[in-house]
């Protein structure tokens, strides 16, 4: 009888800790929300004052009212376009691979291994990889291309991953149906199995592009400048060609650095500057990623196999 | 295979039977094309890999071919740019391992609890509220850690220890270790997930509770997944940059007191490139021979990993 | 119609004959034995054939013939191989790993095994429709003229032409007429079963394989596609696998009955149901296995 008695209290205390257990899970994930607001309110009551059209439109300077983002910006969006133009065909075109193509070979596992491996390598180490080989070994100089090619090797495993992902949930009938007409593997893979997976692939890519833009230790590594008061010559001339690559090889700057450049300054109201940056920063980060989740989302729903 | 067809239907003549052979042809070569192509950027992720390899190993040697590893790894003084320098690894080391350290003593167990609260308690409105909240987080800039760290948590922080530095460990090991919370969180209960089902019924039908299920079945069960979030938690700490190079200060110090300023491998790496680097110069390739000291480490811990999974590995 | 123990092979044939009274006189006249049939011409000579899924074989010594223009039904028990050697007629096993096949194939004198032969043409040649309709989200004009896209007929007037031919060959063309640039996916599943014949017929393919392609519709449907069977039969050389008996002796001209990997009886539809001459084929059909 005493048993009986002593295992229903044991009972009741499991009972217990399992509510209190629950309570404590719903703590702690409410310290990633926490930290989430602080940090967004943080830089709100501090930037907010700085940000304005002039903001935007002005060079950084010595004095922290006048200063701006200007270059850094611009430096920003140059550099997205070479990242984003060498990343997303380059990903999508090895996650296709790797999914339809490659025979189940001792290269192919390598290749499988590298990518996985390449996913944990800390940014800085591309950094120094890119500064030995594409600024000094190839001579690209410590430039927007440079700049561009690194971050588009970083978040390239991304790409590739999320690319295999989608393919993977096309059905197979639906390729069944394309090769018992005839089609070729790339006749199938172009034309049906791509177009359904297109949307995953987007998400994917806007993901890996807004953990891109917030990059800043690779960039640093290979020599972007902190203070520029000036702009990359446009891509667009009066003349013919119209298009100019000049661009390419300038020096540049970009936002995160921007902002870690005047945090790492003394002065107070620097801070205020680093503070509207990060705004910056946050809004086109949460709004990037919001865009993927919600596209996530909506994929999913849309398609009935 | 082509004698018998009739050629009825779309194919009138001939002259388009023939033509449609043709176009067969130059599609084939094309489509060998295309996917030679695409051959070659999935093994550029094996070139990339070689590049790391390959420059971190180039340089490092250069750089010791100046400066001893004996010194290097014992040398308690890390003095690169000084008049005299001295070329001990192990401040920056320390100033590594302490923060990744007091990163992962909040990130694992919160990123575990999160895990398990999110497996086995939340229903499915919690959940997804909370998913997009933990992804948004891992989402932030780590710059914007950076400045968190230095000018919010670090003054919190003061109000509770007044004789805290405003450059210190403590305060930059607690963003990281938020700021991989997510990673860990994630992969932790990806792991979960996939266990099988009639394992996890078996226990709640015995009458187990979530708690219960959770820690004495569950995560057994997962532990390579859960071994592996915690690697690369460990690899995201160690690899953490910014909110190091912000918020703990860039001076070497040998020490394991988080409470104090210190500079990690990553932060020492920033610090020279911000400055001028001639090319070929011992401060240029020291920052290479720090970087391979970075991977080592990692690669280490991955080994490590590795052989404790495989050692726990359960079979269902 | 469930199939329950008959007995003696006098009411077998009674009810046999009683199943197909509706069906067009193209069938097989059972009443009198010495019917004499000309062998028609074989399309496709199996010989010899056996498959492997790894190390499981899953279709031993096989060797049938397929008689053009005519409807051949593979019938027999789940995991009997006749989907498997289905699949080889138009090698669409080669899209799973880790097989192998040995023995030949013909097709027209050629083995389509062999190792010079265009994968490509052969699925131009021998069509499929599959047990689960699987139409391309796309418009249903475009599902049907997938197939000549590919192969660079792109012009209008042309692909006009072939979808109106196919879709009425398909008997959907009265149903979709009007709205061919919908999506296929709006339509009922025995319309998209049948815009899948009409997208395999729009090829002009020699014949046309079927996997259960009835299993999942409706009794009404079914009938339509067996109608659609027999009018097909004139044009094409069809190779139907079904679980239904009674559909296989509605539609088919010859039955090959497999079992555990083996072929077991193969003839004439009529003979092969009224009077079997192996005792597996008899028990399969009266119901005593299966």
């Amino acid at each position: 009888m005493a048993d009986v008695e002593n295992i229903q209290n044991k009972v009741a205390r499991n009972k217990r800790f399992d509510g209190i257990f629950a309570i404590i899970g719903l703590l702690a994930t409410l310290v990633g929300m926490i930290t989430l607001a602080a940090l967004i309110l943080d830089l709100a009551t501090n930037g907010l004052s700085r940000l304005s059209p002039h903001f935007f439109t002005s060079f950084p300077s010595r004095f922290p009212a006048q200063a701006g983002i200007l270059s850094a910006w611009v430096g920003t969006c140059f550099v997205m376009i070479v990242t984003a133009l060498t990343a997303v065909p380059m990903g999508i075109a090895a996650g296709v691979y790797l999914e339809e193509y490659a025979p189940k070979n001792w290269l192919t596992a390598l290749i499988e291994i590298n990518i996985a491996n390449l996913a944990g390598v800390p940014s800085i180490v591309y950094g120094l990889m890119a500064l030995g080989l594409f600024v000094y070994q190839l001579k690209l100089g410590q430039s927007i291309l440079s700049a561009g090619l690194t971050l588009a090797l970083l978040i390239l495993p991304i790409v590739i991953v999320a690319t295999r992902e989608s393919i993977r949930a096309v059905p197979s009938s639906m390729r069944e149906a394309a090769y018992a007409l005839g089609a070729t593997k790339w006749q199938t893979t172009r034309d049906h199995v791509l177009p359904y997976s297109m949307g995953g692939i987007l998400t994917g890519i806007i993901i890996a592009l807004s953990r891109a833009i917030g990059e800043t230790a690779p960039l640093i590594t290979i020599g972007a400048l902190t203070f520029i008061a000036f702009l990359p010559d446009s891509p667009f001339k009066a003349e013919f060609p119209f298009i100019s690559f000049e661009w390419l090889w300038s020096p540049f700057t970009v936002l995160p650095i921007q902002m870690f450049n005047w945090v790492s300054r003394p002065q107070q109201e620097f801070h205020l500057n680093a503070a509207a940056t990060g705004l910056v920063l946050m809004v086109m980060t949460l709004a990037m990623n919001g865009i993927a989740i919600y596209f996530r989302y909506r994929f999913r729903k849309r398609i009935k196999w | 295979m082509e004698t018998n067809h009739e050629g009825t239907g779309y194919l009138r003549t001939q002259a388009q039977v023939q033509s449609l052979a043709t176009n067969a042809a130059i599609q084939k070569v094309r489509e060998r094309i295309i996917e030679f192509s695409m051959f070659l950027c999935a093994l550029s992720s094996i070139a990339i890999t070689l590049g790391i390899v390959g420059v971190l190993l180039v340089e490092s040697w250069h750089f010791f071919e100046n400066v001893s590893v004996i010194e290097f790894l014992t040398d308690t003084q890390w003095t690169v740019l000084f008049e005299n320098p001295r070329y001990g690894i192990m401040p920056l080391v320390t100033g590594t391992v302490v923060t990744s350290t007091v990163a992962l003593l909040v990130a694992l167990p919160l990123g575990t609890v999160i895990a398990i609260y999110l497996s086995e308690y939340a229903n499915n409105k919690v959940r997804e509220i909370l998913k997009p909240v933990l992804e948004l987080l891992s989402a932030v800039p780590t710059v914007v850690f950076g400045f968190f760290a230095l000018l919010f948590v670090t003054p919190l922080l003061q109000q509770v220890l007044p004789n805290l530095p405003g450059f210190n460990m403590l305060s930059a090991g607690i963003v990281i270790g938020i700021m991989i919370i997510p990673y860990v969180s994630s992969l932790s209960e990806d792991a979960m997930k996939a266990v099988p089902v009639h394992i996890r019924e078996g226990s709640y039908a015995m009458g187990a509770t979530r708690f219960q299920t959770a820690v004495r079945v569950l995560i057994p069960a997962a532990f390579s997944g859960i071994a592996s979030a915690y690697v690369l938690g460990f690899s995201r700490a160690v690899g953490e940059t910014m909110v190091v190079a912000i918020a703990a200060g860039q001076q070497p110090n040998l020490t394991l007191n988080p409470m104090e300023g210190a500079a990690t491998i990553t932060a020492y790496i920033v610090q020279v490139s911000l400055g001028d680097l001639p090319h070929g110069s011992i401060a240029y390739q020291s920052i290479f021979a720090a970087g391979l000291t970075l991977m080592c480490m990692t690669l280490l811990f991955n080994i490590g990993g590795y052989l404790l999974r495989k050692r726990f590995r359960e079979i269902y | 119609m469930k199939n329950g123990p008959i007995g003696g092979k006098m009411e077998l044939q009674e009810g046999v004959k009683a199943l197909r009274i509706d069906m067009p006189a193209t069938q097989m006249d059972t009443t009198t034995p010495e019917a004499a049939v000309e062998r028609p011409q074989p399309i496709f000579d199996i010989e010899n054939v056996n498959f492997y899924y790894g190390d499981k074989q899953a279709l031993k010594s096989i060797n049938v013939e397929i008689a053009e223009k005519k409807a051949t039904a593979f019938i027999g028990p789940s995991g009997c191989g006749k989907t498997t050697l289905l699949r080889c007629l138009n090698r669409m096993n080669d899209l799973i790993l880790n097989t192998r096949v040995t023995g030949s194939i013909q097709l027209d004198g050629k083995n389509i095994y062999d190792p010079s032969t265009d994968i490509i043409q052969l699925r131009r040649r021998v069509g499929m429709i599959f047990q689960k309709w699987n139409p391309f989200p796309k418009s249903i004009y475009e599902n049907v003229v997938y197939g000549l896209r590919i192969v660079g007929v792109n012009k209008r007037s042309t692909l006009d032409e072939v979808v109106e031919k196919s879709l009425r060959r398909a008997a959907l063309w009265d149903e979709v007429k009007d709205n061919l640039h919908k999506s296929a996916a709006e339509m009922s599943g025995g319309q998209q079963q049948r815009l899948c014949i009409a997208r395999a017929l729009a090829v002009e393919p020699e014949v046309i394989l079927m996997d259960e392609p009835c299993s999942a519709l409706d009794p009404i449907s079914t009938a339509k596609i067996e109608e659609l069977i027999h009018e097909l039969k004139d044009t094409f050389t069809i190779v139907i696998v079904t679980h239904n008996m009674q559909q296989a002796a509605r539609v088919s001209d010859y039955t090959a009955f497999f079992y555990l990997g083996e072929l077991i009886e193969f003839g004439e539809t009529g003979k092969l149901f009224t009077a079997p001459e192996k005792r597996q084929t008899e028990d399969y059909i009266t119901g005593r296995f299966g």
